[in-house]
């Protein structure tokens, strides 16, 4: 295979994969290191990232460290899954599910039905924590603190019904 | 309910009535919804979706509909039973093969039926017979309605109904529309439409949601997109292309009559023939010989001796499930083959005798 850039042997090859779109660059050794992409030899990670993930790298770094505090799943379970953990998750992974809402309906506003009553985002998201937080304390079984988060839950989600 | 009563039956997207039901079998919306305040089923606990089931279920089974549903749960019930409502398609092969408590709530009719822990918490569908959106978006706003009263359901102003999965979010609304399309598959245009309707976003699928070729002809087309436009948009889309389909379709069936009726005649009769005759029929060539027989009966080839209602009958009782309902016994597949022909014989001669 010939270097992209001269008429050498390609003997390094970079592939990047960005939202299911893979481009492979083919380059000799001199022409890598001519681009700082390769030093004697040596990978010059940092360059090589620069040239091709761009500022994606960022931002895909910034998300994936983010975890809904409402249920606790984390932004690269749902990429790998393709299924979010609670309604909540919306706002947690909003700037993840932007361009991905884009790319699907070419929209981000809803402009369909909507139901008379009015939600709580709030109070949804408090109820939401809490049921995390009893499921955990089940699972470690902390039987005692479960049975306290379950009062709160029951005492909440009563005036939840009332109001 | 009874599930072996339901056998007798054909339900509602069978029953051949309803405007272009030569050709639009069926109508079919669902809404995809969730409680506000709970993890979605695929992250809820056993301990979560059991409270889930158990609040929906006592919520939906009191809706007032003039035809109260009646709930089931898939979750304790048999792989046969599953799958025979897999076959009318009452529940999903999602909910059919899950885990955890799960169920579906149906009327008797066959015309609303509510899953309950799907992907979604709950997946509101009903069905009509032939091409009637505009009805079956009536009723399924309103079954909405009053399970609005009664639960809240997770929505923002902003992204609409909140959906497991980002492709749902918005309206939660699939509106699909099942032709029966054989000429344009005989005549080999079946990809051209396809690929006009991919390119203003709607899907095509296979009777049971399969890929490209689908048994006996028949295909489901979808919106794909649920965000950014009114469920009134999203179905007037639909609404607007498929009567193009349907007169490609009649194109189709013209050009077949005119440039070779003698082959066309002679295919659906042979069709005919061999399901009254054959001893093994698999449930492939069923579709493939009932789609034939289906055509020659709506271009009067065949001489009424047996209708539409009935070919549409036997195409269900024909899938596996329903076959082992009809017979009442468990059979593998050599047995199943030789019972699927056997039913064949009886039924299609039997509405032979009959006069219509």
């Amino acid at each position: 295979m010939k270097c992209h850039l001269c008429a050498n042997d390609a003997t390094v090859h970079l592939t990047d994969a960005t939202d299911g779109q893979k481009r492979t660059v083919h380059l000799c050794q001199a022409c890598a290191e001519q681009k700082n992409l390769v030093k004697q030899q040596e990978l010059n990670l940092p360059a090589i990232l620069e040239t091709l993930i761009g500022q994606h790298l960022g931002r895909t770094d910034e998300l994936a460290r983010l975890t809904c505090p409402a249920c606790g799943i984390k932004y690269m379970e749902f990429r790998a899954e393709g299924r979010l953990g609670c309604p909540h998750d919306y706002t947690a992974f909003r700037d993840g599910l932007e361009p991905l809402l884009q790319r699907i309906h070419r929209s981000s506003q809803h402009r369909g039905k909507k139901p008379r009553h009015r939600t709580d985002e709030i109070r949804e998201v408090e109820l939401l924590e809490l049921r995390t937080r009893l499921r955990q304390a089940v699972e470690d079984e902390q039987y005692e603190e479960a049975t306290r988060l379950r009062d709160v839950l029951r005492s909440k989600e009563a005036t939840d019904e009332s109001g | 309910m009874n599930l072996d009563d339901l056998a007798h039956t054909c339900g509602e997207w069978l029953r051949a009535s309803g405007p272009e039901a030569d050709i639009v079998v069926s109508s079919r919306i669902r809404l995809a919804r969730n409680l506000a305040a709970m993890p979605f089923t695929n992250r809820a606990s056993a301990y979560q979706k059991a409270e889930i089931e158990g609040l929906l279920r006592e919520r939906v089974t009191h809706l007032e509909l003039e035809a109260p549903l009646t709930f089931l749960s898939v979750a304790t019930m048999s792989p046969l039973d599953r799958q025979f409502l897999v076959e009318r398609q009452l529940i999903s092969r999602e909910l059919a093969t899950t885990e955890g408590p799960r169920g579906v709530a149906l009327d008797g009719r066959e015309r609303i039926s509510v899953m309950i822990n799907e992907e979604d918490h709950l997946r509101e569908q009903v069905m009509r017979s032939g091409f009637a959106l505009d009805e079956a978006w009536q009723e399924i706003d309103r079954v909405d309605d009053l399970l609005e009263q009664r639960v809240t359901f997770a929505f923002s102003e902003e992204l609409g109904y909140l959906t497991a999965c980002p492709t749902n979010v918005g309206t939660g609304m699939r509106a699909s529309v099942m032709l029966h399309l054989p000429a344009l598959v005989w005549t080999k245009q079946i990809e051209k439409v396809f690929r006009a309707l991919q390119k203003i976003n709607l899907a095509v699928r296979g009777l049971y949601g399969e890929g490209s070729r689908a048994s006996g002809d028949f295909y489901q087309i979808s919106n794909q997109v649920t965000l950014g436009k009114s469920e009134t948009d999203i179905l007037k889309e639909i609404r607007e292309v498929i009567p193009q389909i349907i007169t490609y379709e009649r194109q189709a069936r013209a050009t077949l009559l005119r440039e070779s009726r003698q082959g066309l005649q002679d295919r659906v009769s042979r069709a005919l023939g061999t399901l009254q005759s054959a001893t093994m029929m698999t449930s492939e060539e069923t579709m493939d010989l009932l789609s034939s027989v289906r055509l020659g009966l709506n271009m009067a080839l065949l001489n009424d001796v047996v209708t539409i209602a009935t070919v549409n009958e036997v195409f269900l009782n024909t899938q596996p499930a329903h076959l082992q309902k009809l017979t009442g016994s468990a059979l593998d597949g050599e047995e199943r083959n030789a019972a699927r022909a056997r039913y064949l014989r009886n039924r299609l001669r039997e509405a032979d005798a009959q006069p219509n």
